[in-house]
């Protein structure tokens, strides 16, 4: 059966004025001739030389019997139907005379190629066919065409909509076949996820039993999609979840390791259902060894698994708790996989494994692989950080490795000494001298950085601290502002702990920062001690030398609710980037036709922005990250979100963390420092000044600035529009998604219209807290849409904690 | 869920074939992968199998010989199913071609289209048995008397065994395959210690007959009370089966059933994490004398029973990099020195149990060292045990049952090899005194 026979050469012409030969040998009398031909037509295509000129030579030879043939003319207009959209209507006559064919394959090979021509021309033609692909006595003809459907509404919701397409669809999820109900299950889940009210699958009581039903029947791919909707359902009760859970069990046992990765997503998502402990535990322990075997599988699958398994230990860590040994790296595992297991061995690593962890580790500091010894080198300090019992085994391990000189990594191992340092501060402060034989060898940023920090924070133990801070500043200009930054604190903290001798160096060092440096970051932390240390000396060691909050380990590395999100999304892209599903993909394209779907679906249709925010990304331009940006960097310095700064993990080991400076609470801070600069921007009405919402660059020529406010007891949005486009503006609208507190629009939108160029309007909406509640990560984050003429806009708010209180 | 579009490029990036699935990215993307690649090579950082480019595409890819597999997104799509559906087409491709690499897709680019057409649909993957396949989709169609048409097996329940299939002698071989997978630090402690076993089938069988197989499998015999008779029964870990094993049925009762593929295929698959001890151990002493010359001294033993025999062993001891002059003296076998692999192997046709040979290596080393930190990669082991199992798995009955009922008659083989199987070295041992070798 193997095809290995080699035909003749079909890349091998390249004359001049080819295409005028291929064009007449396309119509050559001889089909044998033609058919050659056309595979040459193909090997053209395929090298990137352009044949669109042939298009209408190649079409008259789609009606054939040679299914090959038909074949190779179908690929052909795949790829040059939207070149040459006015010819297309050439072919329409073959394609719906094909899907009336004999031949399922025919039949269902016209139906899946016009749904890939993608040209709008076409679509009134396929619309019968394509109802009757969907009602065809051959599966093999009905799955085709379900897929179709969703391909249909990729080009036009609209009209997949209006001719009833979707209904039959669902109805397709009762077919007798599985490979259809996988398939239409594809198709209704692609549609439900572009279709703004995601109303068009929902799984409820009666679908589950027929997902269940054909689950056990159709192929691993088709399983892969109903595992996939099975996700999507909310199981009533824990004996339901249970139920569930039980029928998606022994997909664990499939070879296909997507379908072990989906059955393993179902079930963590049902376990959240699941009351009874027996249940539960006798689940979680049938989850562990599958997840193992991942491990068996290709690298690349292995990457992915590793990445799930990280997420999954994060939420049950007891999973895997008896298995570190199948995370402990071989030596011919490719470089992704090893650092990925590097993670999950500190994510199982305990008091009762460390000592054989920490073997392990010392053996991986040996490899070539300088990226991977330093993480090995760096997970040893990681491991002394969270598990307090082995920090004493943890800081030998490092002091041996530095024995080695090998500069990688001694560098590595001062960065994360560093860091046992901060958590155990006063406990190891003995092998201070052994790090600072290592001064000269020193060349990274980090290092010397952390090495410094050293200096600084124990310079009253440390003899000769005065001369090794003089040995750095010799070279001071040359450094890098992270080592800069951390000479001038560790200065500072000197002269503060042994005045004496340290006041030449301190005055030295900040007249070189203050005066000779560039860098306006250092010359600034350079001003601020100064000022400090001039103005009063006390307050300046309180200041400086404040208490540091403890360091936590890093086990986490997303934020809870982030990871419940990407829980939901195990073996997807999201779960592999731990990045959240809306942040990921979307484009300006897809904002056009989420509007028209909007239009479609309703008049206040209800918009669910965290889904299409990533869509926005292009519109708004940056996406969420920016938003947030805008927030955070704008005039509101004392918006709630700043209030609450990250935990700070050993991982952040950037100049902020060792600074003493950003160590202090602000109250300490504000008397012999004003940051000035941010003067509120809008009346003393609004408790929280006006931030900006839109700017005209990334909403069509829309400005909007907004603030959330109480009157009377009441809670207002109130919102400055301008336009500064050319035209008017009408037709504003504005809705919120669901949030922590369930704000909603207590009224319409009354922006006086139309807004003429240049014009500004002032409007004040007043709001309700009677909407639907959705926790918000974090939680006084608000979603909202607003609508003009000219486009959907979507933005991020936040609404400060003490004026919601107020309201409630 | 989906990918958008596959390419099929030469290790430069050169696109040899593509196939746009939902025209949702313009294919022109693909010029961003190589960069992506070499970006992350540049700056030291790993590439992974996954990459995104900062407007949000997706590359997911797999590298065969000298091609990049290579799928494409927008979405947040199944990571776990796009890199599967590309291994699968790996393995599609060198069914059809035997070999899968940049001629063979030159030569092959019409049917190679029309298997990314059937494979997948909008970027779905559909039907990836390359025994189905075969039957509709072949170079040879214009022998075919009539246009082939969609087998059955596409959209049946049973979708990857076609229908009429006729046998003149029924027979089934089933192949035990136990790969041991081995870590062992260099104080000789078993870091870890894994069997992988596989349960290989050859069928030739007439129909749709239904098989039933029976392993000594220890959950089984604990469920129904009964004694596994003579010998022990065996605990599986985690045990994973060929889309034909009736999955639902072994979660209830434990019994393997299914309406087997036709030819070859594995069944099934099997995990075990019991202690083993070591079926060949090796023990090594490294002498550096002054850094001048290195000395090995390696003892092997086999540690299984004394009637069953290691066959074909390889003994593979890594060298430094630079070493020359090498020298062996070994008890049994033939030495060589492998500078491709900078290694010395030791090869022994036939290993007997119980037994123990030694084998000493002897190199120069130039008196200039390489500034390099040593790399150490420890001692790997090639080996094949036959009519032998670690675990003690056995086969204690397949029966085949087909409506014709015809007899069949089943052959069993047992065999057991290495996995990744690595002891690692330990420190050269320093002396300045002379040693003869």
């Amino acid at each position: 059966m193997a095809a290995a026979v080699r035909g003749p050469k079909f890349f091998s012409t390249t004359k001049k004025g080819e295409n005028f030969e291929l064009k007449a040998d396309l119509n050559s009398e001889y089909r044998e001739k033609r058919k050659e031909t056309v595979k040459k037509v193909i090997a053209n295509m395929t090298i990137g030389k352009d044949v669109s000129s042939l298009f209408a030579d190649v079409v008259k030879n789609m009606q054939t019997e040679d299914l090959e043939l038909k074949k190779l003319v179908y690929l052909y207009l795949i790829n040059y139907a939207r070149t040459q959209p006015e010819l297309v209507i050439l072919a329409v006559n073959t394609f719906v005379k094909d899907t009336d064919d004999v031949n399922p394959l025919i039949r269902a090979l016209a139906i899946r190629t016009m749904g890939m021509l993608r040209v709008e021309k076409i679509i009134d033609y396929l619309l019968e066919p394509l109802k009757k692909g969907l009602k065809d006595e051959d599966p093999y003809v009905r799955k085709t065409a379900a897929l179709c459907v969703a391909k249909l509404y990729d080009l036009s919701p609209m009209i997949a909509i209006d001719n009833g397409l979707i209904t039959i669809v669902q109805d397709m999820l009762s077919d007798r076949n599985p490979m259809v109900i996988a398939n239409a299950v594809a198709a209704l889940a692609e549609i439900s996820e572009a279709s703004v009210r995601r109303d068009v699958f929902v799984v409820n009581r009666s679908i589950l039993t027929k997902l269940l039903a054909a689950l056990n029947e159709c192929t691993e791919w088709g399983q892969i999609c109903i595992l996939n909707s099975l996700a999507s359902y909310r199981p009533h009760d824990t004996r339901e979840a249970g139920d569930i859970a039980e029928r998606v069990l022994p997909r664990l046992q499939h070879a296909n390791a997507s379908v072990v990765l989906s059955a393993v997503r179902v079930l963590m998502i049902y376990l959240e259902f699941i009351t009874n402990d027996e249940l539960l535990k006798q689940i979680t322990r049938k989850m562990a060894p599958p997840l193992v075997t991942l491990l068996s599988s290709e690298p690349e699958i292995q990457y992915v698994a590793l990445r799930n398994i990280n997420l999954i230990l994060q939420k049950r860590a007891d999973v895997l708790n008896q298995e570190i040994r199948v995370f402990f790296i071989k030596y011919n595992d490719p470089p992704y996989v090893k650092l990925e297991k590097l993670e999950v061995i500190i994510k199982l690593c305990s008091d009762k494994n460390v000592d054989q962890v920490l073997s392990e580790l010392r053996e991986y500091a040996n490899e070539v692989d300088v990226d991977f010894v330093r993480k090995s080198v760096g997970a040893i300090g990681r491991c002394a950080v969270k598990i307090e019992s082995a920090s004493e085994k943890c800081v030998n391990a490092l002091l041996d490795l530095i024995k080695t000189k090998v500069s990688h990594v001694v560098q590595e191992a001062i960065v994360v000494i560093k860091d046992i340092f901060r958590k155990y501060p006063n406990r190891y402060e003995g092998i201070i001298p052994a790090l600072c034989e290592n001064l000269d060898t020193l060349d990274e940023p980090e290092a010397k950085a952390s090495l410094i920090w050293i200096v600084g924070e124990y310079a009253d133990r440390i003899d000769n601290a005065t001369e090794l801070l003089e040995f750095f500043l010799e070279g001071f200009k040359d450094e890098t502002s992270m080592v800069q930054l951390q000479l001038i604190s560790a200065s500072v903290k000197l002269f503060l702990k042994k005045p004496g001798a340290a006041q030449e160096i301190v005055q030295r060092i900040l007249t070189t920062a203050t005066q000779g440096c560039d860098n306006p970051d250092i010359r600034d932390r350079a001003y601020i001690y100064w000022r400090l240390l001039s103005s009063n000396p006390q307050t300046a060691k309180a200041v400086v030398l404040a208490e540091k909050p403890p360091i936590e380990a890093d086990t986490a590395t997303v934020s809870e609710s982030l990871l419940d999100e990407l829980l939901h999304n195990i073996g997807s892209l999201a779960s592999v980037y731990h990045k959240s599903p809306s942040l990921l993909g979307g484009t300006s394209v897809e904002i056009g036709r989420t509007r028209e779907v909007l239009d479609l679906e309703g008049e206040e249709p209800e918009v669910d922005a965290r889904t299409v925010a990533a869509q926005v990304n292009a519109v708004v331009g940056g996406g969420i990250d920016n938003l947030l940006d805008l927030d955070f960097g704008g005039p509101s310095a004392g918006s709630p979100a700043v209030a609450t700064p990250p935990p700070m993990r050993t991982q952040t080991s950037a100049i902020d963390d060792l600074l003493g400076l950003t160590d202090l609470s602000p109250s300490t801070s504000t008397p012999t420092y004003q940051p000035g600069g941010f003067e509120p921007m809008v009346g003393a009405t609004s408790t929280t000044p006006k931030v900006s919402f839109l700017t005209s660059a990334n909403a069509k020529g829309l400005d909007v600035q907004g603030a959330f406010t109480r009157r009377n007891g009441d809670l207002y949005l109130e919102l400055s529009f301008a336009n500064r486009t050319s035209g008017p503006m009408t037709e504003f609208a504005i809705q919120f998604n669901t949030n922590t507190y369930g704000i909603t629009p207590a009224a319409s939108l009354q922006v006086p219209e139309p807004l003429a160029p240049n014009q500004s309007a002032d409007v004040l909406l007043r709001l309700s807290t009677s909407g639907g509640v959705q926790k918000m990560d974090p939680p006084n984050l608000i979603q909202i849409a607003l609508k003009n003429n000219l486009g959907i806009y979507y933005f991020n708010a936040f609404i400060a904690e003490d004026i919601v209180g107020n309201h409630r | 869920m989906v990918a958008s579009a596959l390419f099929i490029l030469d290790l430069k990036g050169k696109v040899l074939i593509s196939r746009n699935y939902r025209g949702d990215i313009p294919m022109s993307a693909v010029e961003k992968f190589m960069p992506l690649i070499l970006e992350a090579e540049e700056e030291e950082q790993t590439p992974t199998p996954i990459m995104s480019t900062e407007d949000g595409i997706h590359f997911l890819y797999v590298k065969h010989n000298n091609l990049y597999l290579l799928a494409m997104t927008r979405k947040n799509s199944n990571a776990a199913t796009i890199l599967l559906f590309l291994h699968k087409l790996i393995e599609v491709f060198t069914e059809y071609f035997k070999e899968l690499e940049e001629e063979s897709i030159r030569d092959n680019f019409v049917i190679i289209y029309e298997l990314l057409d059937e494979m997948m649909d909008f970027g779905y993957p559909q039907t990836t048995e390359p025994k189905i396949l075969q039957e509709y989709i072949t170079q040879e169609s214009y022998k075919l008397e009539s246009q082939p048409r969609p087998p059955m097996a596409v959209t049946n329940a049973v979708s990857w065994r076609p229908e009429g299939i006729k046998y003149r002698k029924n027979e089934v071989f089933l192949d035990v395959v136990e790969s041991v997978n081995l870590l062992v630090n260099a104080n000789g402690n078993v870091l870890r210690s894994e069997i992988l076993g596989a349960i290989k089938m050859k069928c030739y069988l007439s129909g749709m007959p239904d098989v039933r197989l029976g392993l000594n499998d220890k959950v089984l015999f604990e469920s129904t009370g009964r004694t596994p008779g003579k010998g022990k029964a065996v605990e599986m870990e985690d045990v994973k089966f060929h889309q034909c094993v009736r999955l639902a049925r072994f979660e209830s009762d434990r019994t393997i059933s299914f309406i087997p593929p036709d030819g070859e295929f594995e069944l099934m698959s099997y995990r075990l994490n019991t202690q083993v001890k070591p079926l060949i151990w090796c023990e090594a002493v490294i002498e550096s004398h002054s850094g001048s010359r290195v000395e090995y001294m390696i003892k092997a033993k086999a540690q299984f029973k004394r009637r069953s025999s290691a066959n074909n062993v390889e003994i593979i001891v890594p060298v430094p990099e630079d070493a020359d002059t090498p020298k062996f003296k070994s008890t049994v076998g033939s030495v060589s020195y492998a500078p491709e692999k900078n290694a010395a192997v030791w090869k022994i046709k036939q290993f007997p149990g119980g037994k123990e040979f030694m084998m000493r290596a002897h190199f120069g080393l130039p008196s200039v060292k390489s500034e390099d930190p040593d790399k150490r990669p420890p001692i790997s082991v090639k080996f094949e045990i036959p009519y032998f199992t670690v675990s003690g798995i056995q086969v204690r009955y397949l029966k085949v049952v087909d409506k014709s009922g015809y007899q069949a008659f089943p052959w069993v083989r047992y065999i057991t090899q290495n996995g990744d199987y690595f002891m690692r070295l330990p420190e050269p041992v320093k002396t300045s005194k002379l040693g003869a070798i």
